[in-house]
């Protein structure tokens, strides 16, 4: 307006061509590209990293996904199951039978250990088809069976049918002598050549000659090995090296007192070592006889590595090649769904109330600073308040996914309250307005305007709550939801059950080596399921959008 | 409609400018006596009285901030959703106080609509919309009611050619003025007596304006119009009569014509003429 004049410039007049003004832009300029630098060292950090993980999921991951098995053709002997009791045959023998066949000429000592090759399970296996198709009593059938898990790691190549003899501190001592050009042939065999104090207080002239050979070529071992104190360091003399000291002294008696010279014959791993070769033992997991019953089977080409379906639709085992995330999935899926249903309404109804019809009082923002703290509450203390409350007070049952679902409803609730908030702000306030300027009432203009335009974010906020509750692993331990499920059948809402994540924790904490890769494996199902509700969460959103 | 000139200042609707006298004519609709207004601590209106009658238009103008929205929100009691927000006097449609007890704003709310200044259709279909009103208050009972019902408000509102052919379409991508006409049309879908319109048209161009004004000319039959403006102008076209505030308090009201030329009051002279505001 006109009083504007009256002010005149409000600041003093700028050269905007000075050096000083360039300099500033310049400096602007480059503080834009800096702060976007950062931005997108920080991205690729967070990617790399997450691709480390994932990729190192995969690799150690990936052979759970496949399992080796037997295709082992199965004569069910109608003389060991009965065609009327399907159930209670005589299934090990007809195991051992169809081994027997296809690997014929096992002695009978052998047989049990032949067997191992087997899953322990394989018996059940055999039992559940013959019980599900009673027509195949007195055919032969073919069952791919799964080997047990250290011939599935073998045929896997996870771990190595042979393994080196010897470890790398013994290599650094033979190298050591070696260096010391100790090591020589003698007589057609690689010996140690030492110097041996022949003692008299340890060996007789005789004849023959006696005392404790043994002794005397260890210590002289010793000798050049200062400080060393392993006792397979003795290993490094062939069993009949102290021989060398007993036909000496018997050649010649006067070396007794004396030092001289010897020449030990090395043991053959470091016989081999001295010709430059590694040493290799066979894995002490397998027998001879296994192996090459497996080459057996190999060669008769029944030995199949398909996708192991079985690892999503068998429950848990305690043998790794049997073992799979059925028991888990359902559990998971139960607790899940017990959340969603007490923490969606109730979410849902809190935040619409506190937002919309609360009055602004000190209890209220009481309740909201609780709120809003309750979602940064470790989720160990809500296992703790479960633990406390609905298994002792309310003496509901252990394990249960419906503790479970309670449990991380408690968890949930304040990250649905939260968003489904933010949801309600974010509708804008013309279309209340409008709402009510038309004659509506308070809960007309919820229902019908601001409910349906909060829904999106309201639907994200759920999911992403859903998606943390499925990850979520301390509360389910502490009600015990990590029972051990081993078949699907009779789980329910109130039955023991367990739950993808505390699955994970307890193949984590298996020692068998199958599961390292089938934990690998449930973390990346269970990734899948997360990335899969994201997408839902995604979706629904997209395509509730509206805009306004 | 062909572009207005600058000013045109309205004959008055009455031949007669003489006190009381054009407004014996018309029938007094709403009432308002002696109203103050709090927001938390700041009291934002301070003695309001102004009365508002049928099958006219009462402009509202003044400087921003004087609480000309504000005590249009009073009249259909919208300020009751503002928390800390307090009304105390008198203000009465056809003689019955709205803010006793046993008058049900929701009600209320239907027989006084009410236009924003930013048009705010549903983000639902324009049908939707404009059937929204009647449905919540249970005025039709069939489909074909409801038809009826939307093709007549839109007629009224001057849509209906625009839109009769899309009433499925959203009315969030009606342009701008279609939108504000939109919102009349569900405004006085309900059949209410008094429209409230808070600068319906300054977030219109002036084509979409003229279409607005010359609708609160048809409108004004047989409704009781309010308007907030800051165009004087416009206050000058369509209204009959013309309440200037200042700082919360009614300066003065009288017949447009009358404020436009020969105001009472001095500030309304600094304010009609453009030296202060
Ligand atoms: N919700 C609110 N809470 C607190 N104070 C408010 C609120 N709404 C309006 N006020 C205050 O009340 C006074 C009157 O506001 P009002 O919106 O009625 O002005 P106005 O005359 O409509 O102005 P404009 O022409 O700019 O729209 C202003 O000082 C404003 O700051
Ligand atoms: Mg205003």
């Amino acid at each position: 307006m006109s009083n504007a004049q009256a002010i005149g410039p409000t600041a003093p007049n700028l050269d905007w061509s000075s050096d000083q003004a360039q300099r500033r832009v310049r400096r602007r300029y480059a503080a834009d590209r800096r702060l976007q630098a950062y931005g997108i060292i920080a991205i690729a950090l967070a990617v790399g990293l997450l691709g480390v993980l994932i990729a190192s999921l995969i690799s150690t991951g990936f052979p759970a996904f496949i399992q080796t098995k037997v295709e082992l053709p199965i004569y069910i002997d109608p003389a060991q199951v009965d065609p009327q009791d399907p159930g209670s045959g005589k299934y090990r023998a007809l195991v051992r039978e169809a081994v027997d066949k296809v690997v014929p000429g096992i002695p009978e000592e052998q047989k049990r250990s032949i067997g191992k090759i087997l899953t322990s399970d394989a018996a059940y296996i055999v039992r559940d088809y013959v019980v599900d198709h009673p027509d195949v009593i007195g055919k032969t059938i073919t069952l791919p069976i799964a080997v047990s898990d250290p011939f599935d790691q073998l045929h896997k190549g996870v771990i190595p049918k042979e393994m080196d003899a010897l470890n790398w501190t013994q290599v650094g001592w033979f190298e050591r002598l070696d260096n010391r050009g100790l090591v020589v042939e003698h007589d057609g065999r690689m010996s140690l050549k030492l110097d041996v104090y022949v003692n008299p207080e340890i060996v007789e002239a005789g004849p023959p000659p006696s005392g404790n050979f043994a002794v005397l070529a260890q210590s002289s071992l010793k000798a050049y090995l200062p400080r060393i104190n392993d006792t397979s360091l003795v290993d490094m003399l062939a069993a009949e090296a102290p021989e060398v000291i007993g036909a000496r002294i018997a050649a010649e008696p006067d070396i007794i007192g004396k030092t001289v010279q010897m020449y030990f014959p090395l043991s053959p791993h470091y016989a081999v070592l001295a010709k430059g070769e590694t040493p290799k033992v066979l894995n002490p997991r397998f027998s001879q006889d296994q192996l090459a019953a497996l080459d057996i089977l190999d060669g008769k080409g029944l030995v199949r590595t398909p996708f192991n379906w079985e690892l999503f639709f068998n429950a848990d085992s305690r043998f790794p090649e049997r073992a799979g995330l059925a028991g888990a999935i359902t559990g998971s899926f139960y607790a899940l769904l017990v959340c969603f249903l007490l923490s969606f309404p109730i979410g849902i109804a809190a935040a619409v109330y506190l937002e919309e019809f609360a009055p602004k009082n000190r209890f209220t923002d009481l309740i909201e600073v609780n709120i809003n703290n309750l979602a940064a509450v470790p989720s160990v203390v809500f296992g703790l308040l479960g633990l406390a409350v609905f298994l002792g007070f309310f003496g509901l049952p252990r394990s249960a996914p419906l503790v479970g679902g309670m449990v991380l409803s408690l968890m949930t609730l304040p990250t649905i309250i939260i968003t489904t908030r933010a949801a309600l702000k974010a509708v804008p306030p013309s279309i209340r307005e409008a709402a009510l300027g038309v004659g509506a009432s308070k809960h007309q203009v919820m229902i019908h305007h601001v409910l349906p335009l909060a829904l999106p974010g309201i639907l994200t906020g759920t999911i992403i709550g859903m998606a943390q509750a499925l990850g979520e692993t301390a509360p389910l331990l502490l009600i015990g939801m990590n029972a051990f499920i081993p078949s699907i059948e009779n789980m329910g809402l109130l039955e023991p059950a367990t739950s993808l994540p505390t699955q994970i924790f307890s193949w984590a904490d298996s020692p068998e080596r199958g599961f390292v890769s089938r934990t690998s494996a449930a973390i990346l199902v269970l990734l899948g399921f997360l990335v899969i509700m994201n997408i839902v969460a995604i979706t629904l959103r997209q395509m509730f959008q509206r805009k306004w | 409609m062909e572009a207005q000139p600058a000013v045109r200042v309205q004959a008055p609707a009455v031949p007669e400018p003489r006190e009381g006298q054009s407004v014996a004519r018309l029938e007094l609709k709403m009432a308002a006596r002696d109203v103050n207004l709090w927001y938390g601590e700041k009291q934002a209106l301070f003695g309001v009285s102004l009365d508002m009658f049928d099958s006219s238009v009462t402009a509202l103008i003044g400087p921003s901030g004087c609480g000309k929205s504000t005590f249009l929100r009073c009249l259909d009691r919208m300020n009751d959703v503002i928390d800390g927000c307090r009304v105390e006097g008198d203000i009465r449609l056809d003689g019955e106080d709205i803010y006793a007890p046993r008058v049900d704003p929701v009600q209320l709310r239907a027989r006084v609509g009410m236009v924003f200044q930013k048009p705010n259709p549903f983000p639902k279909s324009i049908f939707e919309n404009v059937a929204y009103g009647p449905r919540i208050h249970g005025l039709c009972k069939t489909k074909a009611e409801y038809a009826d019902v939307v093709e007549k408000s839109l007629t009224r509102a001057g849509l209906w050619d625009e839109v009769k052919d899309r009433l499925d379409e959203s009315g969030t991508g009606l342009s701008g003025g279609q939108q504000q006409r939109l919102c009349i049309a569900r405004a006085i879908s309900v059949n209410p007596e008094v429209l409230l319109m808070d600068e319906p048209c300054s977030a219109l161009d002036p084509i979409a304006t003229a279409k607005i004004e010359t609708l609160m000319d048809e409108l004004k039959k047989n409704l009781c119009i309010v308007i907030v403006t800051h165009s004087m102008q416009q206050a000058a076209r369509v209204s009959q009569r013309t309440a200037f505030f200042h700082l919360g308090k009614l300066v003065e009201v009288d017949e447009t014509s009358k404020i436009f030329t020969n105001p009472t009051d001095q500030r309304t002279q600094d304010y009609v003429t453009g030296r202060f505001g």
